[in-house]
């Protein structure tokens, strides 16, 4: 070795560092915690994984959705966030919305237009619109008013492009009637999709909503896509629905709900939060 | 208690913790460190390297030894990749096309840990644990064997030699990292996070579903994530997957974990330097900057300015509700200000004020604290240029610890500070001026341009944390961020131990009148100064087009 050239000498013991070092904290020590974790806490090492009737139905740490085979809710069951990661909730593809908080115009879908591929064109939803159909929606299957600032009573983003002479409800397709007539002065047209409404200013309209019903957590996706937990608040909601249901009493819901609720870690950290698998569960069982 | 109330108690629990670790856990890496005794597995390591442990290096040798180690580092990494598939345990993972491996070696061989893939669909065990887990340990051993090389600079005199690279490479490997790290895997396996060499496992949903996962050693690798502050996840939402972090307190101790080596350094800088007030002056501006920078994100956070976060009543969207917004704010806030780049929640969805001031934490140079070694010697070489400044007031010669700041000295601190500045607004300027660039943005408008500053921010800073709704896996956001993350951690560090051999040489100047105190508030806060000035010089007119425009608007 003394006779290689120094700058092979070099690289030779910078590979043998990378191989030793490889063998103990590549494959020594994920081997040893691996072991450690098997026997000291077998069920999380695992996944946390819930079993009913002998069969795995989900992990205690991974959202599911609690939708039937078209997508709509099973009113029966609490319902989970909104989620981003695939086609909702698919842990092998999770993901946030990574919309930003402007995010406010729709590319609103043209009738009968294909895209490359054949598809009918879905155009695209804003975050602020997608917000404001959740919102409605989640009002509509708990019966209250799903209506929150910045939304049209139709539930897409109240975003007006304002042009000099004229303003377009830029997010509500012809032939719907836009959420205000006027805007200073200006008549409000509804938005033909296709059109390029770029050069406008965008002016989103606030509106005077303020008693909000459906909560933050209902009308936004999780950083996750897997979020397991709702929100308090979320949970007391959906719960005359679900009592109505399932023909349960009330307080029993409720009961349920707060013994399926994490608390604040030491009282202090993080945020209450209903683990919605566990609870579903265990109305089936109730 | 309210949820602000909890969110400062959060905030303080976290920094007591901090300031209790600051002493022991810096005395325990100096002696490690300047400690001459070997114990019988690093002989034993030694001698497999063939290396001389008791041998000093010169700066150049060092540099070439960390230059080395890094190159065969990148390359056994990406011949990992793109043979996964003829590995064991590779879970039918393909090999990953070339620009994503290029892309990913040097993302985790520069402590960046950058990620244009997602892990739960892209990496199998192997590469996983022996490959991407490996290079969280060591590329945080290379930052904090730069760090100490610096420090003997500073603190040895008429020496021409900084160390032993091998030595303090294993060192900090097996003394410093592993134990922690171990403790660290073991609790978050108890909270929760997985730990297992299985099989893809699937399950039937309640109401019918399929739902499929990707197991894998997350927990022994989560650890070093985050004591390394490398930051890359495991699975594509990195710290927001229950998985990964799945309850509040594995949050706090992910935090933790993120900072407890980068604000302990300075106490070992003191130590080394002979003078604990030295390191008290340092971890004190690393303290200012990072607590107008969390109070900042935090209160833009809360008060959920802009149109959707108005709309919404609070900024939950990409937050996950056992966290909320004030933890998930100090966590974003934590994550840039070190070199992490780990993720609890999609910081394309914060509020422009708040996604705004997690960019100027990694312009800032994360250095408060910044990541381990790497935080303590971005944070010395402002210091360096801070007393150059207050030379130039009085028209003295300005010298530091003991070593006059010369001609070299300041060019090569000059030279340090100017390569990412380079590296982000011209990679930032290309993207924007090339179609391959423009045609990755998920947002429009200012928007756009920030997650485009953002990722070259991220990439030149080592940081790794990203506005994610760019789509960076392209041939062409891949080479370049690439380029951005090599340069940004290697030229850097050339400077910085060549600066570590001039300081080393020089017979140390005797403290006169015209010498600045460097451990009184006035040189704190003239340092805090001078590093928020310098960069909101820099970077001023780009962050006016991206977040202040949106912020404004």
């Amino acid at each position: 070795m003394d006779r290689m050239p120094s700058w092979i000498r070099l690289h030779v013991a910078a590979l043998r560092a990378l191989l030793v070092l490889t063998v103990v904290i590549g494959v020594i020590y994920p081997l040893i915690i691996t072991g450690v974790a098997q026997a000291l806490f077998n069920g999380n090492a695992n996944g946390s994984i819930i079993h009913q009737d002998g069969r795995a139905v989900g992990s205690a740490l991974i959202g599911q959705s609690f939708t039937d085979a078209g997508g709509a809710p099973v009113r029966g069951y609490f319902q989970s966030r909104p989620s981003a990661a695939g086609d909702g909730y698919d842990p092998t593809s999770t993901s946030a919305s990574n919309l930003g908080p402007e995010d406010v115009v729709d590319v609103l879908p043209v009738p009968g237009a294909k895209d490359e591929e054949g598809n009918p064109d879905e155009g695209r939803q804003s975050l602020l619109t997608q917000v404001c159909a959740r919102s409605t929606a989640v009002g509509e299957l708990e019966g209250v008013s799903g209506a929150r600032p910045y939304c049209t009573p139709d539930g897409v983003g109240a975003v007006l492009k304002v042009f000099p002479d004229r303003a377009v409800s830029v997010n509500q397709a012809c032939p719907a009637t836009p959420f205000i007539a006027a805007y200073q002065g200006r008549t409000v047209e509804c938005a033909q999709p296709g059109e390029d409404y770029a050069a406008g200013q965008t002016v989103p309209v606030r509106g005077d909503v303020t008693a909000v019903q459906v909560p933050a957590d209902a009308v936004t996706a999780s950083g996750s896509g897997l979020d397991p937990h709702i929100s308090v608040a979320y949970a007391e909601l959906q719960a005359p629905r679900v009592a109505g249901e399932r023909g349960l009493d009330r307080a029993r819901v409720e009961r349920l709900i707060q013994e399926h609720t994490t608390g604040r870690a030491l009282g202090f950290m993080g945020e209450p939060a209903v683990r919605v698998l566990e609870l579903n569960l265990a109305l089936d069982k109730a | 208690m309210t949820p602000a109330l909890a969110g400062i108690v959060f905030i303080g629990s976290l920094l007591s913790a901090l300031a209790l670790c600051y002493r022991p856990l810096g005395d325990y890496m100096y002696r490690v460190y300047t400690g001459t005794r070997h114990s019988r597995v690093e002989r034993v390591i030694f001698r497999l390297l063939g290396v001389r442990p008791d041998t000093e290096q010169r700066w150049s040798v060092y540099a070439r030894g960390v230059l080395a180690f890094s190159v065969l580092s990148i390359l056994f990494l990406y011949g990992l990749q793109r043979l996964q598939s003829h590995l064991f345990l590779s879970l039918d993972m393909r090999p990953v096309e070339p620009p994503l491996a290029w892309n990913t070696a040097v993302s985790f061989v520069t402590n960046t840990n950058w990620q244009a893939y997602a892990g739960e669909a892209t990496m199998g065990h192997v590469v996983q644990t022996a490959g991407l887990a490996v290079q969280n340990f060591v590329s945080a051993a290379v930052g904090m064997a730069v760090a100490m090389a610096l420090v003997r600079g500073f603190a040895r005199t008429k020496s021409d030699t900084l160390g032993n690279f091998w030595v303090d490479l294993v060192r900090g490997t097996l003394r410093i990292l592993l134990p922690i790290a171990f403790v660290a895997a073991v609790l978050l396996v108890a909270g929760g996070a997985i730990q297992t060499f299985a099989g893809h496992g699937t399950w039937t949903t309640l109401t019918g579903g399929e739902q499929t996962f990707t197991p894998g050693a997350v927990a022994s690798q989560e650890a070093i994530k985050d004591l390394g502050t490398n930051g890359g996840g495991f699975f594509n939402v990195n710290s927001a997957h229950p998985f990964e972090n799945p309850t509040a307190w594995t949050n706090w101790l992910t935090i933790l974990l993120m900072t407890v080596i980068a604000s302990c350094l300075p106490r070992t800088f003191g130590r080394m330097v002979g003078d604990d007030r030295q390191g008290y002056a340092i971890v004190s501006v690393m303290a200012i900057i990072a607590i107008l920078s969390i109070g900042v994100t935090g209160w833009a956070e809360l008060s959920a300015g802009g149109t959707v976060p108005q709309a919404v009543g609070a900024a939950m969207e990409g937050r996950e509700a056992r966290f909320g917004t004030s933890n998930s704010a100090l966590f974003a806030s934590a994550t840039t200000l070190t070199s992490t780049g780990a993720v609890d929640s999609a910081h394309d969805s914060y509020t422009a004020i708040g996604g705004g001031m997690l960019i100027f934490n990694m312009l800032l140079g994360e250095v408060a604290p910044g990541g381990v070694g790497a935080g303590l010697y971005g944070i010395l070489i402002l210091a360096v240029i801070t007393v150059f400044v207050a030379g130039l007031m009085v028209g003295r010669t300005p010298d530091y610890l003991g070593k006059r700041i010369g001609a070299r000295e300041i060019k090569l601190a000059s030279l340090y500070f100017l390569v990412t500045p380079a590296l982000v607004l011209v990679g930032t300027a290309v993207a924007m001026a090339t179609e391959a660039g423009r045609a990755a943005m998920l947002n429009g408008g200012p928007h756009g341009l920030s997650e485009i500053l953002y990722a070259y921010t991220s990439a030149s800073n080592n940081n790794g944390s990203a506005f994610a709704g760019v789509s960076v896996n392209t041939a062409f956001y891949n080479t370049t961020l690439g380029l951005c993350m090599a340069f940004g951690r290697f030229v850097p560090i050339v400077l910085v131990l060549a600066l570590a051999g001039a300081l080393a040489k020089q017979a140390p100047v005797p403290v006169g009148a015209g010498t600045l105190p460097t451990h009184r508030p006035q040189f704190v806060g003239m340092v805090v100064g001078v590093t928020i000035i310098l960069v909101a010089l820099t970077f001023l007119p780009a962050l006016a087009l991206g977040p202040l425009a949106e912020g404004l608007s």
